[in-house]
């Protein structure tokens, strides 16, 4: 499905949150390490899911990716070009083959807007992808596209339900016709009916338009869906990745399994003989992560080399994917067996 | 456990079902028009029991929730018809004095956003211990012991040292429990959870139900978990009422409905979800969107996202048919949903 060449590389990306103290005269006491060493691929036409608790530096990676943060070291590079040392026009370029679907339909779009004038502003900023008199017409095929009425272009966010919003916001993603979509949990604010709508309409416009996916989620079985990869954060780092099989079916990172195996399953057969793992306590500050694995204060396996050696994410003995686990096992968590 | 000072209206004498809602209306008057939030919900709940009441954003569930504890805005609110009996008696007709003993003691609820339920310039130890000062006369120190030995009981790390603690300054899944602390202060028969683990994290949201068990379990309370979570309800649930459009569509044994759903929406539901087990290909999605529910359609509700719908699915409402002892489906062709055939 995927290949060879990656259209997008993430390398080494760290971005720290200075903590100052003081008002005239600021010193730095610390940072708040949102996103510390995150490295992985993506290649056309692919989707790869991104799963973490709140506060694991998701959404900070989605905003360094879109170069709206700059990032304290790392590099993110789109199409052969780092987009995190782009400048001004240059950047502008980059920034049209690389759009974003927000979470919260009823606070990303303008109430004072037309949807016409929020699907078409894209075209106002690069006026050159299409000519001034051809931009309703635009607007109009892309609300065909993502199966909105075109001749509602006159109206404003208010008179559409939340799941016809969210099909705006993926009409002004695709307006620019970007190779990558970074959607930041664009289905979590939605009733489970509509979900499945949207999530069916990402689908069929990744197919038709050969678009690249960051998904974003903290919802699992959604982005299990929707993901060809996947890769799992911990406070600020990527803790597993691989293959959606490989991630669940075959989790070989603790924190994952448990992640996994919290998931409710919708079928109440056999729960009472479901082995449930469940973590103690809340993750730690990003400010001050433990040395060493920084899941080993909550994980059950966790010995002396955990404190002292920080896991690399490798491919670990006995599992198939990469894993930053020193004693990575592959454990199937989601599957009952009744 | 607390010393039971009075008794609402005596543990223990009442041989029916703890709780029962039965029949009941509610709409808000709006400068729009009339919306019929609940149009004639029935269920009940026994002690030990869970009952998850399934549906979607305006479905009704919360109101109805709201009515049973008394906390609906009237108005714009209003009760139209139908009875909510505790113990026997219509808790409707009882005055405000005698409803806000029941509150609390008899009933309990849960609420969603923990954050926003919880008084932002006030100790946690303090709203806790507050329903021990108004409720039983409780002087300040002892209020005090007793929200300590709560958050221990919801099992909140370093409760002594945390009970002057404001809400910011606790995580979302320990401003759960602190929610939880106080739902269970004055050990009521009934909890209400709204959504209650909705705005956590998967593990926090396994954590706080896994709590709601063991509370559940000790003190035999009747629990309605009010969710729109599939995979929720099939952990915890005994029996399910599936709303939709103010009304109960499907109510079910919890194996029984998700082995076998009897109404439409229900199975659209079951098969719109994608799931963590199982890598699946394009979900099925229901057509259309939830009612409004200023323009309700007429008939029943849910028939222009019915594939099942017939011409007589737009005149008739149906009526909640009974499908065997515990089980009913208000679609009038139940038998060929639960046949499986469309």
């Amino acid at each position: 499905m995927a290949p060879a060449e990656p259209i997008l590389q993430v390398r080494d990306l760290v971005k720290h949150f200075p903590l100052t103290q003081g008002i005239v005269f600021k010193r730095q006491i610390g940072a708040i390490k949102a996103v510390d060493g995150v490295s992985f691929d993506l290649h056309r036409g692919e989707t790869l899911g991104v799963v973490g608790e709140s506060g694991c530096g998701k959404s900070t990676l989605a905003k360094v990716m879109m170069a709206l943060e700059r990032p304290t070291s790392g590099s993110v590079v789109v199409d052969g070009k780092d987009i995190t040392k782009a400048k001004g026009s240059e950047l502008k370029r980059m920034r049209r083959n690389i759009q974003m679907v927000m979470q919260d339909p009823y606070t990303s779009l303008n109430p004072r807007m037309t949807v016409g004038d929020i699907i078409g502003e894209p075209f106002e900023i690069h006026s050159e992808v299409v000519p001034k008199a051809g931009r309703r017409k635009r607007v109009q095929e892309l609300l065909d596209v993502v199966g909105l009425n075109p001749d509602h272009i006159n109206r404003y966010p208010h008179q559409f339900s939340g799941g016809q919003r969210q099909r705006i916001g993926i009409a002004r993603g695709l307006a620019l016709q970007p190779e990558i979509i970074i959607c930041d949990e664009p289905v979590s604010a939605l009733d489970v009916s509509i979900q499945a709508q949207v999530m069916n309409l990402l689908d069929r416009l990744q197919k038709e338009f050969n678009l690249a996916y960051i998904f974003i989620a903290h919802d699992l079985s959604v982005v299990r869906h929707i993901s060809d990869r996947v890769a799992v954060m911990y406070l600020g780092k990527i803790v597993e990745l691989g293959g959606d099989s490989q991630i669940y079916d075959r989790p070989s990172h603790p924190y994952t399994q448990a992640l996994l195996s919290a998931v409710p399953v919708p079928n109440p057969e056999g729960r009472e003989a479901r082995q449930r793992i469940i973590l103690q306590g809340d993750p730690p500050s990003p400010a001050n992560p433990p040395s060493g694995c920084r899941f080993r204060t909550r994980c059950w396996k966790a010995q002396d080399i955990c404190a002292k050696e920080e896991p690399l994410l490798q491919i670990r003995p006995g599992t198939d994917h990469l894993s930053a686990c020193h004693f990575a096992e592959a454990r199937d968590v989601v599957h009952t067996q009744s | 456990m607390v010393e039971v000072l009075s008794e609402p209206t005596g543990r223990g004498s009442y041989s029916g079902a703890l709780l029962e809602v039965e029949n009941l209306q509610v709409e808000f008057h709006t400068r729009q028009g009339v919306a019929k939030a609940v149009n004639g919900v029935t269920y009940s709940v026994n002690p030990g029991e869970t009952l998850a009441v399934l549906g979607e954003s305006g479905s009704g569930k919360s109101v109805t929730a709201q009515t049973i504890m008394g906390i609906l805005d009237m108005p714009p609110g209003k009760i139209t018809g139908g009875e909510i009996r505790f113990r026997g008696v219509d808790i409707l007709k009882l005055s405000e004095e005698q409803r806000r003993r029941i509150r609390g003691e008899g009933i309990s609820m849960v609420f969603q956003d923990a954050l926003s339920a919880l008084n932002p310039v006030f100790p946690v130890g303090w709203q806790i211990a507050e329903m021990f000062r108004i409720h039983r006369g409780a002087s300040r120190s002892d209020a005090k012991k007793k929200a300590v030995e709560l958050m221990d009981r919801v099992r909140i790390p370093g409760a002594k040292d945390r009970v002057n603690d404001f809400p910011h300054q606790f995580s979302g899944g320990m401003r759960q429990r602190i929610m939880i602390a106080m739902a269970i202060a004055l050990d009521p028969e009934i909890l209400i959870a709204d959504e209650p683990t909705t705005a956590l994290d998967v593990t926090v949201q396994a954590q706080i139900m896994g709590l709601l068990a063991d509370l559940q379990r000790d003190s035999n309370m009747g629990l309605i978990l009010i969710t729109h979570d599939l995979g929720v309800v099939a952990d915890v649930a005994d029996k399910i009422a599936v709303m939709y459009g103010g009304r109960i569509v499907e109510t079910a044994p919890v194996h029984d409905l998700y082995a076998n759903p009897a109404h439409p929406y229900t199975r659209g539901l079951l098969e719109s979800i994608p799931r963590v087990d199982l890598k699946g290909q394009e979900l099925y999605a229901i057509k259309g969107m939830p009612p409004n529910l200023l323009e309700m359609p007429s008939g029943c509700a849910f028939h222009p996202r019915c594939p099942y719908r017939r011409e007589d699915c737009a005149t008739a409402i149906p009526p909640l048919y009974p499908i065997s002892g515990n089980r009913g489906s208000a679609c009038h062709y139940w038998r060929e949903v639960v046949d499986g055939s469309r």
